[in-house]
Order: structure tokens, then sequence, then C-alpha cells
């Protein structure tokens, strides 16, 4: 059909389509999902994060963001910078090495791979002969040493990946060298680590996993050293001036060798382990930094008694009497220590601790007593408790952004003030067009309001409603609470806690006002909180009202949730947004549509059982309207979801775990805790595989019918200033439209403003639309005379939008999951009408108007409506006239929680989560484009890193 | 219940206004009723057009009995050849429904209350092996009844076999209205719905295509079993090898689509209720000139009907079927106490 009605392309307005829109992800917000390696080069000051899908993100100064894709998606194993260089090498779980480099094009830094390589031994060897286990970029900055798993070290030039056979140290070269009594072959099994002498670059120091650590002479193909030590080694670690060494054992001991050039097999100066006496964790990784008191710094990972404390995720830093063990929310993937990178300075001096784990990045500063933890400015874990909304507002005023700042900088006292270490590459991007606020709601009642106006998404501010509320969660349960003689001295650092103590306080639906300041959250518990920001700390009584949505409605049983219970009596709040008006919808299911006038003073919210309206200037309830289904038992029972139960009783297990390990420390050993999880986890899997199992792949084709479930589930509400009865007169208006494709609107009458508080808030049902095809509505618009989207509350008000047109005729945009229809306003009569499903088999997830402006001029620009379709495609559609203008493929299909998740702005870009931890932005214009834009420059080598180099190029001249 | 009224015999207009003075004078608006009268020989006759009312008021002697049955509960098997002349039978049962001992008849409508379930369309112009079959949805009575689930079948492409991904029918519910209708079996091959080829289309979205279609669905299907196809023309052999490979003439999916396009205005009226008043459909808006869309989609309409692909009869059913009243029943508390027995007569 359509195909008859597009009458050829008309060349103007194609020309305009390819000035207005085009399809680009700019950039990934957030944390990595599943980080699993790290690299830093001091010479660059630069981070690299590679991750199990193939990932490689490098990080410097705040908008220095480059990011690389193995083809292989294999998981990155290790990152190595080479020294000096704008490269690096990458080693993949399938033995493969990478060389990565950044080069300058077109005035920015890209991120490029140059050359791939993988390691091949002479036929019919094992694997295991040339699986690569330990990789040493030479500061010569030609070859690489590759320690395997037989024992080998390989030589390879760079950057052609040349094996260079005759320099490779073979075991048996190792072992003529050592006294036959105590090695043999089995000694050098499996290269552990490789280690480049400080001072000079013609010795390193190989470490075998046995014990064995012999410190070579390359230029003479000789153990110069060697060293037996009795445990397992797991790393080594040079002191700065190259007398010493430190190693680090599977045992949780470290020990400390003297390199003296008299005896050929030395003797360990000290060994310890640190967390004894008890069998201990190894310690698989460890600094060990001078300063100019003297005192070193030790700083290892690992190493915690087994029994009882084997579980925590830890980095412990020793510096003379001081000791803090750092306590890690997840797994610790790698870490690494700034340092003074001058070659010339006597000293480490230690500034920063860099720890990347599974699922947060934590800096802790080193200089600053007590040793704080440094806010960063990127690599925010979005999902330190789980994001269940997000709503995005765009373009906000300077004053209500101030204030923000300023309630967050509260928050963040406890945070270092050292500026950010990792600060290499220059930001060049524009600066961000606009203020733009994405707020993201959690699992745990907390609202966060990220900085989303440019490459670093930064948290702004967080808020949270749980204090409103009386939860299960025992509020001494904090496990933050050491004595001062506990050991280990365990220190909890990091934000990330997936474990909700309440599922109901989860924040379903936020609307924030930018002109009032007005904010409006939603809950799972059809709780609805209406908030209002205060510089100042405030303790007052939040006003409480309960919204019986079923009314008359007899026989029913509620089997959800019940309510959340409310706090009596003033409640303390920090500054920022308070809440003053609480309502709770009965029965407590979960707000399922939000909508807020600041202007009206009203707050609007649905559920599955109905809508109603609160007056939040005179606290009163001024309507409630049913919209259940007398026959739809399922939406009057409450959701039960066999997985939500299941995975309730999982975080209720976990909750168990974690109570069970706070008092575990006392016992001094709890095993068994883990065993649970994994019982559940075991669990959970066999009852999804089940499920999946019997599911017969097929689908009912069946009629919606009035009498199916959830129709009365309210999906979209929405204030609008038209003609609702009559076209002289034009009134406040509520309309929701529901599951099961019914559209109610109501006639407002809202008091003038100076007699708001005396007269009632009164409203009358003036229409009810039912679309026959009974889709879902998602979306209720008005269209002013002049066809433009009518403006949001108090936009006018504030000069920021032309007043609408209220003389010409106003129409009415019904958007469902299958179609999009105009309505003529008052008497409605349907109009145009743009049919999605029927055509295309795709229903409509999300819909916004988002304005476009034309990139070529300034003065054009146009409202149109931005589409995700359950398949993943984003269209553009045109308004009022309702033609497709372009469609491009976003997100997989298969990807629902992505498809769900995806937020529009109003200017044509928008967010989906690509992980639980991080958002893709994308743009749909030509004109709103954040993406980063950056460069690295080789640092002009005047400083002494150059004269090192060549001093160690010099010597290495000498010696040959 | 008995009411006696006069009409004029030389002028007595049309049925429907018949009706409605019927429906007025016994006070029952909205009720849908059967009317019948007898004839000089004691017959009881339908009266339900133009035609047999009129033909009903010339043989009125001068009286006319007419009998009205509320449409429920109306005892078919009264109306025919001799009803009359067993005149007591007919009253006893009329009067004493409880008394009624003999076996349900199988109800055969009136004419007027035809209204096709399924249709076979577009026979001539598709490939034999192919079928395409229309289901009719009238308001929530009869579930469409079928599941539809992936598959693979083989084409003839010019490179040879190739297996291809394809929807299949599943499952049909029993006496569910695709089962009903003998036309669409388990394992027939879905090609198109409502004109669009489900070809690269997964599972999911050819399910929401035929629910978004669901008030008037047009599957075409490959039919597992190809023996009851009738053959036509004198191309007699391997015509079913040959037809698999050649897709539907490119013709069809436009006269198709035009088909829909024209009939969707008519039965996907929606419903507004202003200020809680009485529901009503929602009239098309007078075509501005602005909507280019509604007006191409007339002439279409137009196009389509001088085609001759689209009966004008067949809108106007649909006109009735769409109607609000069956969607929008209200309970109406009086009504019932109206007529307890259900069955009035007059006389």
């Amino acid at each position: 059909m359509r195909r008859f009605l597009r009458p050829g392309h008309d060349p103007v307005r194609e020309r305009l389509k390819r000035d207005l829109f085009q399809f680009n992800k700019t950039v990934e917000h957030g944390f990595p999902h599943q980080p699993s390696a790290l690299g830093y080069s001091p010479f660059l000051r630069l981070m690299a994060i590679g991750t199990r899908s193939g990932a490689i993100k490098l990080y410097g100064a705040p908008g220095v963001e480059f990011m690389g894709l193995h083809e292989e998606n294999n998981t990155v194993m290790q990152i190595h910078f080479i020294p000096d260089q704008c490269q690096l090498v990458t080693l993949l779980d399938d033995n493969s090495l990478h060389l990565w480099s950044l080069k300058q094009h077109g005035g920015a830094s890209e991120l490029r791979e140059e050359h791939r390589f993988t390691l091949k031994g002479p036929p019919g060897s094992p694997p295991s002969a040339t699986q690569v286990t330990a990789v040493l970029p030479h500061s010569s900055r030609e070859v690489l040493y590759l320690g395997t798993e037989s024992g080998n070290i390989f030589v390879v030039e760079l950057p052609s990946f040349r094996v260079l056979e005759d320099r490779t140290i073979t075991p048996e070269a190792v072992l003529q060298r050592i006294p036959e009594d105590n090695c043999n072959r089995r000694f050098c099994e499996l290269v552990e680590a490789l280690r480049e002498h400080p001072k000079n670059a013609d010795q390193i120091l190989i470490g075998y996993s046995r014990g064995l650590i012999v410190l070579w002479d390359l230029q003479n193909n000789k153990a110069i050293h060697h060293f037996l030590g009795s445990q397992q080694l797991e790393n080594l670690y040079w002191q700065r001036d190259g007398s010493k060494f430190i190693s680090c054992h599977y045992d949780g001991s470290y020990t400390q060798w003297p390199i003296s050039s008299d005896n050929r097999q030395s003797e360990p100066l000290e060994n310890t382990v640190p967390y004894g006496p008890f069998p201990c964790k190894a310690i698989s990784k460890i600094y060990w930094q001078t300063t100019k008191n003297g005192l070193p710094y030790i700083i290892f990972q690992g190493g915690m008694p087994r029994a009882s404390y084997g579980d925590r995720h830890s980095i412990s830093v020793i510096h003379g009497s001081q000791q803090t063990a750092f306590d890690f929310t997840s797994r610790v993937i790698d870490f690494f220590i700034i340092f003074s990178s001058d070659p010339a300075a006597e000293f480490d001096d230690p500034c920063a601790l860099v720890v990347l784990a599974e699922e947060e990045l934590v800096v802790i500063d080193l200089k600053s007593a007590g040793w704080p933890a440094v806010h960063p400015p990127y690599l925010a874990s979005l999902h330190c408790s789980a994001i269940t909304c997000s709503h995005h507002v765009s373009n906000i005023p300077l004053k209500l952004w101030e204030r923000i700042i300023s309630a967050g900088s509260k928050q963040n006292i406890h945070y270092s003030s050292m500026p950010w270490p990792i600060d290499g590459g220059t930001n060049i991007a524009p600066d961000p067009p606009q203020r733009d606020l994405l707020l993201t709601g959690h699992e745990d009642g907390t609202v966060r309001f990220w900085d989303a106006s440019g490459v670093c998404l930064h948290l702004l501010y967080k808020l949270s409603t749980v204090r409103v509320f009386l939860t299960d969660a025992d509020p001494n349960d904090n496990m933050n609470t050491l004595g001062e003689d506990e050991w280990p001295p365990l220190r909890k650092v990091g934000t990330f806690d997936p474990y909700s103590d309440d599922p109901r306080l989860g924040i379903q639906k936020i609307y924030l006002c930018k002109y009032s300041g007005y904010l409006a959250v939603a809950g799972t518990a059809g709780q609805v909180l209406v908030m209002e920001l205060n510089d100042e700390d405030a303790e007052h009584v939040v006003d409480h009202a309960e919204a019986d949505l079923l009314q008359d409605q007899e026989g029913y049983r509620w089997k959800g949730h019940e309510k959340l219970k409310t706090r009596d009596g003033p409640v303390r709040f920090e500054a920022g947004f308070q809440p003053f008006v609480l309502v709770q919808c009965q029965p407590p299911a979960v707000v399922t549509s939000l909508a807020l006038h600041s202007e009206w003073k009203l707050v609007a919210f649905g559920t599955s059982h109905g809508f109603g309206l609160f007056d939040h200037q005179q606290k009163r309830l001024v309507f409630v309207k049913c919209t259940l289904h007398p026959s739809d038992q399922l939406a009057l029972e409450g959701p039960l979801s066999r997985v939500k139960s299941l995975k309730k009783s999982l975080r209720q297990s976990f909750r168990r775990i974690r109570r069970s390990r706070v008092s575990s420390r006392k016992r001094r050993g709890g095993g068994g805790n883990t065993s649970e999880v994994q019982e559940a986890n075991a669990k959970f899997d066999q009852d999804v595989l089940q499920e999946m199992e019997l599911a017969p792949v097929q689908r009912k084709i069946e009629a919606r019918s009035a009498e199916d479930s959830f129709t009365g589930f309210v999906r979209t509400l929405y204030f609008a200033d038209t003609f609702l009865r009559d076209s002289s007169r034009h009134c406040p208006s509520l309309w929701a439209g529901t599951n099961g494709g019914t559209v109610y609107a109501f006639c407002l009458r809202v008091p003038p403003a100076e007699r708001r508080m005396d007269e009632p808030v009164r409203a009358e049902q003036a229409k009810e639309i039912q679309l026959m095809h009974r889709a879902p509505v998602v979306g209720i618009l008005v269209l002013d005379g002049r066809s433009t989207p009518l403006p949001e509350p108090l936009e006018v008000a504030h000069d920021l939008s032309k007043s609408p047109d209220m003389q010409g005729s106003h129409q009415l945009l019904v958007v469902s999951e299958e179609q999009f229809k105009v309505f003529t306003l008052p008497k409605v009569s349907s109009k145009l009408k743009l049919k999605l499903t029927a055509l295309e088999g795709c229903r409509v997830r999300k819909v916004t108007v988002a304005n476009f402006g034309s990139c070529k001029t300034d003065d054009y620009s146009e409202n149109d409506l931005a589409v995700l379709t359950n398949l993943g495609d984003i269209q553009i559609i045109s308004l009022p006239f309702l033609k497709l203008q372009i469609r491009y493929p976003c997100i997989r299909k298969e990807d629902v929680s992505g498809i769900a998740s995806c937020v529009f702005t109003k200017y044509g870009q928008g967010f989906y989560l690509i992980s639980p931890s991080e958002f893709e932005r994308f743009s749909l214009s030509t004109k709103w484009l954040v993406e980063p834009r950056c460069i690295v420059d080789m640092p002009e080598v005047t400083s002494n890193n150059h004269v090192h180099n060549k001093s160690g190029t010099e010597n290495a001249a000498r010696k040959s | 219940e008995f009411r006696r009224f006069s009409l004029e015999r030389s002028k007595p207009g049309k049925f429907e206004e018949f009706y409605g003075l019927l429906q007025h004078v016994h006070k029952i608006p909205n009720v849908d009723v059967l009317v019948g009268y007898t004839d000089i020989h004691g017959d009881l006759l339908p009266i339900n057009n133009d035609d047999n009312y009129h033909k009903a008021v010339s043989t009125a002697n001068p009286l006319l009995r007419i009998f009205i049955q509320r449409k429920e509960d109306a005892d078919y098997s009264a109306f025919g050849t001799d009803t009359m002349t067993r005149k007591k039978n007919v009253l006893s049962n009329v009067l004493r429904p409880d008394n009624h001992k003999k076996k349900p008849h199988i109800v055969i409508s009136m004419p007027q209350d035809f209204r096709p379930v399924s249709s076979i369309i577009d026979v001539d112009i598709l490939p034999e092996t192919h079928r395409r079959v229309r289901l009719y949805k009238y308001g929530t009575d009869k579930p469409l009844g079928f599941y539809i689930r992936d598959g693979s079948s083989v084409r003839v492409t010019p490179h040879g076999l190739e297996k291809v991904p394809g929807i299949f029918i599943s499952r049909l519910v029993p006496g569910g209205l695709a089962q009903s209708t003998g036309l669409l079996a388990v394992n027939d091959e879905v090609l198109e719905v409502n004109g669009i080829e489900v070809s690269g289309k997964s599972l999911d979205q050819v399910t929401d295509m035929m629910i978004a279609n669901s008030r008037n669905l047009i599957i075409t299907v490959r039919p597992a079993n190809q023996r009851n196809n009738v053959v036509r023309n004198s191309r007699t052999s391997g015509s079913s090898g040959q037809s698999t490979e050649s897709s539907l003439p490119s013709s069809t999916p436009n006269i198709l689509g035009s088909l829909l396009q024209g009939e969707e205005e008519s039965d996907e009226e929606d419903i507004i209720i202003e200020d809680s008043g009485e529901p009503q459909q929602i009239p098309k808006a007078a075509p501005a000139s602005e909507s280019i869309e509604s007006l191409s989609q007339i002439e279409l309409l137009h196009e389509a009907t001088q085609n001759g692909f689209l009966p004008s009869s067949e809108v106007n059913l649909n006109h009735s079927a769409g109607s609000v009243s069956m969607e929008y029943e209200a309970p109406e508390p009086g009504r019932k106490s109206l007529e307890e027995d259900g069955t009035i007569i007059t006389l």
C-alpha cells in the first residue's frame, strides 16, 4: 500500500533528511562488562582495560577515550604497553598476540590494530610448548620476551613479530649454569614472571612457577644468579635501584632477595607471611615502592587467611606501621601503582593505587593521610545497584545544575581531593552544547543523577528514598564498623552492592521538572514520592496518602507484596531532593506510569489496576479510576512470575550469606557459604533450563479481547492544556492509555493561583476512546494548531518555548504498540494513521518527540517521533503526517534488556544498556553528537625518560 | 403480549422502518427480533427484507398476523410450510418453552444473518499449490484458534533445491475458527499475511502481524496436503513442482493490498464515549486537503470495487460486523425483566 502513497522521492525532502538525520553509536558510558586485563603506561599516562569479549579500552584525562575490538572476541588476558611508545600488545586466551597503536588521523588519535601473531612451536610439539604465560616488552622497544608453559622464553622482534630463534632462552640453557644438586628440569617448567632490571637493560629476572628465580644476562646468554624459593612462585618485583627484588608466593608469603655480586646463589633477606600463621591464600602480585623517608610501601594482592577471609578480594598496603587491607566488592582483576616515572628520581614516591575489580574501578590516594579513595571522573559503576529505569532531561538551567552539584558535593566529602592521576592525552572535543542529566533509578531505592552532557558520564548526586520507609534491613548491618584492633585491618572500598535489602524499594518511574526542581519518583510497591530541591539539611514529616485504585471492585485477593511501611514522625533529609508527599497505591502493585505537572501542582500515577491524580499543593487525592477488567484475575492477584519469586528467594539467600559473613568474622571460620550460593545458582539454572525445554516453539494466534489479562495496566499518562469539550474553551486535561487500547481523558478544573489553596481541583471524565485493535497505548501527545507538540509545563513561563497555538484546532496523537493514529479535537474523528505491526511485524517499544536541527542551517529544525521497535530498529516518523523518514538497525532484537532500557533525549540522542554496567550512547541527529575526540602526543622526550633509554642502549652497545 | 396497530397498505414503506415501528410499538428498542407472519395457507413465513415485507402486506386479508420472537430464543423450526396447521403445537411450544422435548435443531439462520467466517480468495491469480484464506473474526465469540511454528521448507531455485526457513501451522484448536473452516491444516506453510510475505521474518514477527490483522486475517498458505487442490485449466503435469518455485505473481500483493486497505477502514473503527454517554464509532475526519493518504485510499477503494475484487455486499457486511453494540454491550438491568420467557407473540 505504502508503495502507492510514496509518489517517487521528493528530492528536496531527501536532501533535507540527509541534513537532519544520521545514525551513530558514539560512546560507551559506564564500566566495561567483564573486564579481564589491565595495563598502564607511565609514559603516556594512559590506562588500558581488556574485557572477556575482546574489547580493549584506553582511558586518560577525562574525555580521552579509545576503544578497539579484537576480531576474535576472545578474552584479553594481558595488556602491555611498549615502553615509551604509543603502542601496546595484548595477549588473548587463544594465545594470540596483537599489536595496537595510537596514530593520529585527521587531527585526532585513533586506536588501530597493526599486527597479530601466534607463537608456533616446532612440528609435533605440544600446545603447551608455546602457550604464552608471561610477556616482557623490553625497554629497547625492539623485542618482546615471551615466557611459556614449557619454560622456554621466546624472543620476537617488534613490530614484525618475527621469532628470533637463536635468542630463545631454553630451560636447558638455564639449567647448565645452575649446580645440578638442587635443580632438575622440572624446576624450569612454566615461566611465571619476567622482569627487566631497572638499571641494566641487559639483565632480566626469570621466575619459574616452581620457585626457581634466575637473573639472566641477555648479552652473554648466561645466568648471573639464581635464587631458589621453597614455595610456588606467583610474581616478582624489582626494587627501584636494582639491588633487591621481592617475590610473592602461593602460600601467602613474600620474600626479599638481595643481588650481591659475589654470591651466585643467594639466600633470602626476609621471608614474611603477612597474614599468618594460619594457612593463607596466594599473594598473586606485589609492588615494592621506595620513599624519601626510607619506609617502603609494600602493596600486594591476596594473602588473606584461607579459612576466615578466603572469600575476600583484598589488596593490602603496608607502609611502616600503617597497614590496611582494602576489601573490594568484587574480584580483583589487576592493579597498578602510579609512581614517579622519572628515572632520575631516587625514589618511587607512589601517589595512587589503581585497582580494577570485576565490577568497578577504585583509585586510592596514597599521598593523603588515611588513604582516601579518589572519585573517578569516568568508568562509573552504573550497576552498583541494578538499574531499573532511566529518565533523561535535556538542557538543564544553570541554576538547577549548580544546586544539584552542590548537593552532590556534600555527599562526596569523604573522597580525596587529589586531581585525577591518570591524565594522559588531550581532549579536543568541543564543549558539550548543553547541560544534560541522565537519571537512573535503581533496585535499592536510589536515584542517581549523572552528568550526561559529554563523553564522561559522571555521578553528580545520589538520592535515596529508603529513609521514608521502614524496611527489614537492619540499620546496624554495617560491615564497615571495625574495631581498632581488628585483624586483618580490612577496609571496605567501592560502591558496588548488587543486593537490594528490599526489592519493593526499587524505582520504576522518574519525572523531573527542570524549571521548578520538582521531582516525582515511583516504585515497585506502588509508592509515589514528590520531592523538592532544598539546599539545606532538613527534618520534616512526609505527608502520606493512600490511593485505593480498586474502589468498589469486590472479591479480589492481592497475592503480591505488601505495601511499604512508612516511618512515623519527622525524618531527617540531607541537602538535595527531599520528599514532602508520599502516595501509596492500593493494592501496592508496581507503578507503571507517572506524570507530573509542576505548574498545576498535580501528579498522576498508574498501576495495573488503575490510575489516580494527586494534588500535591493541597495534598489531596483528586480522583482515582479503576481500569481493571473484572475477570482479570492475574492483575488482581499481582505478579506471580516464578522467575521473579525465585529471584527474590535468591536475593534472600544472598542476604543471609552477607549477614552470616558479618557474624562469621567473629567466629573466624565459617565455610560453606559459597556452597549455598552455588546450590542456589544450580537450582536456578536448572529451573530455567527446564522451563526452556518445556516451552514449545510455537505461538498462539488469537485476537486480543477485552478480557485478556492486564488490559487495565496503565501504560502512559499525559497532561495537556487543550480543547477537550468544545473548540472555544481549552482546559487542563489528563490523558491515560492502557494495555488494552483504551484512552481516557479527564477534564480538570485547577483553581487560579490566588485561590489555589482554597478551592479543590476537580476532575471529570470527558472522553473514552477504545482502539479496536486493542494494542497497548504507549504514547499520547497533543499537537497544537501549528501541529507542534504542546510545550512542557513551565516551559513557556520560562520563555524557553513559544506559547502553543490555541487558535487553530488541536490534534491528538495516540501511539499504540501497533499503530500511530491522529484524531481531531475536541470532536474526536480519526484523521491519519500509520500501521506498523500489520505491515512490518514489529511493535513500538519506546517513542518520544525529538527535535532535529539541520547541520546546514541554524534556522531550521523540526519535530519528529523517534521510535524504537521490539526488533531493535529505530525509526523516525514525521509529525504531523506520520510518514516514515528513515530506519536504522540499532540494538540486536535478542537483546531484550537493551531494548527495554533505551531512553531518547529531546534532541535526537539516546542511551541503552549494552550490559548491566554500560550505556551505549547513540545519536540520530546530525547536529547533536557527543563523541570522544582526543589526541595523544608522544610526550616530547626532553625528560629523562629518553636519557634512560639512551643509557640503556649505550650500555648494551658497550657490552657487545 | 399482543398489540394491534394499523398500516397504510398502499404505502408500506421499507422493512427497516417497519422493524423500527415494531420495536417502538412493543417498546423493545435494541432487542434483536425475528419477524414472521402467517400467509393465506397458514404457513409462518419470515419478514426480513423489503420484498417479503411487501408481499406480506399485500396478502393481508385484511388483518396481518405478525409474530415476533427474540432472536436468541428464536425457534427456527416454527417457520416453514404447514407450520400454522400445526398451530396448536406451535403455540404450546411457544407459550411453554420449558415443555420443549424436541431435539435441538441445527440452526439455519435467515439469509440476512449469513455472515462469512472464512473464504478462499484470489483462486484465479494464485498458483494452484497455494491457497489464500480469509478468516473473519466477529466480536469475541469464537477463537481464531491456531498456532504457528518455525520450520524449514524446500524451494526450487535457479541453483537447485534449497532449504529455507519457513513458518508453519503447528496446531489447530478444536472448535476454533481455523479448524471449523476446514481450509487450514497442521503443517501448512504460511507464505503471506495480509499480502505481506513472511519470508525473512521471525516467528515472533509473523505472530505479531497475524494478531495485528486478526480482525480480518488473510493468510496465504501452501497446504501440506496438496491432493485436495482443484486442478485448473489444462495444465496437468508437473504443475506442483513448477509452481512451488515461482513466487507469487508480483501483482497480487498490490491487489490484495488495496483490498485490505479499502476494507480496513470499515472494520477498524475505534470507539469513543463522550462524557460517559453512549459509545459511538469514531468518524473519519473530512479529508482535509493536506491529507494525501486518506484521499488516495478513497480512490483505491473505488478502483478495487470497479475491478470486482471487492463485492460491495461484503463491504456492507463488514460494516455491520464492526457494529458497536457487539463490543460495548453495557448490561442494562431493565432489559431482562422486559421479557422473562424470551418469546413474544403478537396477534
